[in-house]
């Protein structure tokens, strides 16, 4: 009965959003206020009746009805709890249902927290929301039900849930990012609507930035998430591979970055309006396209769902639809909104140009990059996957160059500066970094090497820079601080952590350590200064698995530093064997042992690394999400004096 | 500012949208070329499914034949099981590669739902499968009578891929 409930409020939640696509938008057309009104309440049903249709589905789980197909194939009634919550989302039926669940979810923070703007931009924003939804809700309802029952004969018991996802990453990791994906329909929505009022306004921009700065605060966080994941749970000690699915959450994230960016310069300034609104459709264009090359198909990765070409053909439609009729809209309307306000080649305005330019071309490489096999197949050219080489030899000039500008631009004023003033600002700063740089590889006791000398120059460089603007800004002052406010304390600290990132990315990619070895029980084996001590072999009995698990004493300098434990883990269901890897954490190195096939008299192939630096690549991230948060909540946003600052920018302009 | 300009963003979308049109429509999409195509099936000492006596490459039937990885924990075997028993009626000889799974499991499937398979490699490790440089199951192998592999096709076996297939395994006779 709960299964047919949940589909019940699919289709009721279809329903909703087709009439929240359809009121709203004549209301505006017939300027009847008590239409456009209706644009909130609808927008709240649908996403109460998109959560119920998601618990139903989610107590189906619960409760093992492996009369539901979807149940049946991704759970069994051995599988822990927590887990067979995080299976609703572990294959393709499931995770749709919750995308479009958190598409009602932010359609209905928007309904809430729009009470500042005018009722007609309401009713656009939540219309093209409407029509999002209703999209997406016919994809999950026409080609990919997870109600479907498996009628007369039930199953006893399901397959199990895909053992690579029984983790607490899983639970984590989809929902985080989709909320980042979803989210951006809604800068996606303001930008269209705004087209369609003619409306592109300092306001405007004021409204659409925290909920950029919120979806993309979940994009980073899941993309984080997503390679800690990876790393601890494949096995392999890696954390970023370049894989379609990896580059399909990228692409948006650098747009949306991008984009965060540049809405800076439109609230402030009222430029880059046309440009603005064009990376709003790109973004969230890309998070779509990110949907689309998952599931349909089109590309072969680790991670892709089981591809299905009606499910392509649909979603592709969807996609065409959804992005040419934005991009058309667009072309139409974006040169009755052509920016006025000057500004010289060297400022704010210039490096925020250049930033914007440089994090659109890293998606373009990426774009193509991961395009590219296709187009080679289609042409007839044989079948190829463009590897990692690729993507670094692109992706690392340009985050450099990034870096650079990042450094300047946040010194810089707006309107005018002058070179030479940014020069006698920062060459300390600049100074300071390369000295550090050069330096480094003797401090950390390495190989010498330029790229080593050129990550963390970089990295050091957008420290000192940051810093020297903090300095100045507070005029030396620490008590000052406080008051700069929220989006400057939130933009020093994000950028802060793409400087800790990109040192933990440079450390870890230049400095780690690995080895495999044979190795039995009693034997030791060095790397570097660590001594890796085979302690013992045994079994280990999980609730739904067994696993042969191997002890080891890991000795620094002959100090014994840590115990660990790496298993080797056999699903009783499914039969798939897992490696769980032993690392040991800190915040300078981390110790990743891991197993690998067992040899003959009782010896087993391992896998030993030592990765320097490695918490670091995740800690920037984290330290980006914060400053995110803080910008997002600085006061500003929550103002309700909209006409005072359209005034206060036309005076600017 | 000359509009067309702004039609450029239409424009290339519209282009990758044909791309991704022609890239939905083509059949064999997940196949990245197999190295192994071309190659003799490699050498294996494995033990009979049913059976368990021991067996190699050298027991491999020395007519044109499918190879078909499977494994009872993966949800698409059971889809194309069916269609591997209508093959086996028509005459056409399966060797079962049993990837990554019990035993004894193995052999109760086979009973409930019918054997298509001349024998079954038992591949409790995966070994052969690392080997054969299988992504998972199922995937269907096409060996010739000399041993050697004339092709590969990942994912089920179904009516539409067999009318594909049917020539390449018709011509290797």
């Amino acid at each position: 009965m709960v299964p047919e409930f949940g589909q019940m409020a699919l289709i009721v939640a279809l329903v909703l959003a087709g009439l929240q696509t359809v009121i709203p938008l004549v209301g505006v057309q017939a300027r009847r206020e008590w239409l456009m009104a209706y644009a909130r309440p609808l927008a709240t049903g649908q996403a109460v009746f998109l959560m119920a249709s998601l618990l139903a589905l989610t107590y189906a789980f619960v409760v093992d009805d492996f009369s539901v197909a979807y149940v049946a194939a991704n759970s069994n009634s051995q599988l822990p709890t927590p887990y067979k919550v995080s299976a609703v989302w572990g294959a393709h039926e499931g995770s749709l249902l919750l995308w479009v669940t958190m598409l009602g979810w932010w359609g209905l923070a928007v309904a809430w927290f729009s009470r500042s703007l005018p009722l007609d931009m309401v009713a656009r924003v939540l219309s093209i929301m409407g029509m999002v939804s209703v999209g997406f809700i016919l994809f999950t309802v026409q080609t990919s039900n997870p109600f479907e029952r498996h009628l007369p004969t039930a199953p006893m018991d399901g397959a199990d849930l895909n053992p690579l996802l029984q983790d607490f990453g899983l639970i984590v990791h989809p929902p985080t990012l989709y909320m980042g994906y979803v989210g951006l329909s809604v800068v996606f929505a303001f930008a269209l609507a705004a087209l369609m009022g003619g409306r592109l306004d300092a306001a405007w921009a004021r409204w659409s930035r925290p909920w950029t700065t919120a979806a993309w605060i979940f994009l980073t966080m899941g993309i984080a998430l997503g390679s800690w994941w990876a790393y601890y749970e494949l096995g392999w000690g890696g954390w970023w591979f370049w894989d379609p699915v990896e580059n399909a959450s990228l692409m948006p994230w650098l747009v949306a970055t991008a984009l965060m960016h540049s809405l800076a310069v439109t609230e402030k300034r009222g430029l880059f309006k046309s440009w603005t609104v064009l990376l709003a459709i790109f973004a969230f264009s890309l998070s779509l396209l990110g949907t689309f090359l998952v599931r349909s198909g089109v590309l072969t990765s680790v991670h892709a769902f089981a591809s299905d070409p009606e499910r392509g053909v649909f979603i592709l439609a969807l996609l065409g639809i959804c992005v040419c009729g934005s991009l058309l809209l667009y072309a139409i309307k974006a040169p009755t909104v052509a920016s006025v306000g000057r500004y010289e080649w060297v400022s704010r305005e210039s490096f925020l140009l250049m930033n914007n330019l440089v994090l659109l071309v890293s998606a373009f490489a990426i774009l193509l990059g991961t395009l590219y096999p296709l187009v080679i197949d289609f042409m007839g050219l044989g079948k190829l996957s463009v590897g990692a080489a690729w993507f670094n030899t692109m992706f690392v000039p340009l985050s450099v160059l990034l870096a650079l500008i990042i450094g300047m631009g946040s010194m810089s004023r707006w309107k005018s500066d002058g070179l030479s003033r940014l020069g006698n600002e920062l060459r300390w700063a600049f100074l300071a970094a390369l000295v550090l740089a050069v330096a480094a590889p003797f401090i950390a006791n390495g190989e010498w090497n330029w790229q080593v000398v050129m990550g963390l120059g970089v990295a050091f460089w957008l420290v000192a820079a940051t810093l020297v603007d903090l300095w100045k800004k507070s005029r030396g002052r620490l008590k000052r601080i406080p008051t700069l406010g929220m989006s400057y304390m939130g933009m020093i600290i994000a950028h802060l952590g793409v400087a800790v990132s990109i040192i933990g990315v440079t450390m870890v990619s230049n400095y780690s350590l690995e080895t495999s070895v044979k190795i039995a029980p009693g034997e030791s084996a060095v790397l570097g200064n660590y001594r890796f001590e085979f302690a013992e072999f045994g079994h280990i009995e999980g609730p739904n698995f067994t696993s042969d698990a191997t002890r080891f004493n890991v000795w620094r300098d002959e100090k014994l530093m840590e115990v660990l434990t790496a298993e080797k883990r056999r699903y009783n269901v499914s039969g798939q064997v897992m490696t769980e890897a032993a690392i040991d954490v800190s915040l300078l190195r981390d110790v990743y042992i891991s197993m690998g096939e067992p040899l003959a008299d009782g010896a087993w192939g391992m896998r030993l690394q030592v990765k320097p630096y490695m918490r670091w690549v995740w800690l920037g991230a984290i330290f980006m999400c914060i400053g995110g948060g803080l910008a997002v909540m600085d006061k500003r946003y929550r103002a309700r004096q909209t006409r005072k600052v359209a005034l206060s920018n036309e005076a600017v302009a | 500012m000359t509009r067309w300009l702004l039609f450029i963003p239409l424009a290339v979308t519209l282009a990758m949208g044909v791309l991704f049109w022609i890239g939905l429509g083509k059949e064999d999409k997940d196949a990245l070329p197999s190295p192994l195509v071309g190659q003799p099936f490699p050498s294996f000492e494995a033990k009979a499914l049913l059976s368990g006596e021991a067996i190699s490459a050298a027991s491999l039937p020395a007519k044109p034949m499918l190879v078909n990885v499977w494994a009872t924990w993966c949800p698409t075997c059971k889809a194309e099981h069916a269609f591997l028993n209508q093959l086996a009626k028509q005459g056409i000889t399966i060797v079962g590669i049993n990837y990554k799974d019990d035993d004894a499991k193995a052999r109760e499937w086979l009973k409930a739902y019918g054997d298509p398979y001349d024998f079954n490699i038992s591949d409790p490790d995966g070994k052969l499968g690392l080997e054969l440089g299988v992504y998972g199951a199922p995937e269907t192998f096409l060996v010739d009578s000399q041993g050697t592999i004339r092709g590969k096709h990942i994912g089920d076996l179904n009516t539409r891929v067999w009318q594909k297939l049917q020539p390449q395994f018709e011509a290797m006779k």
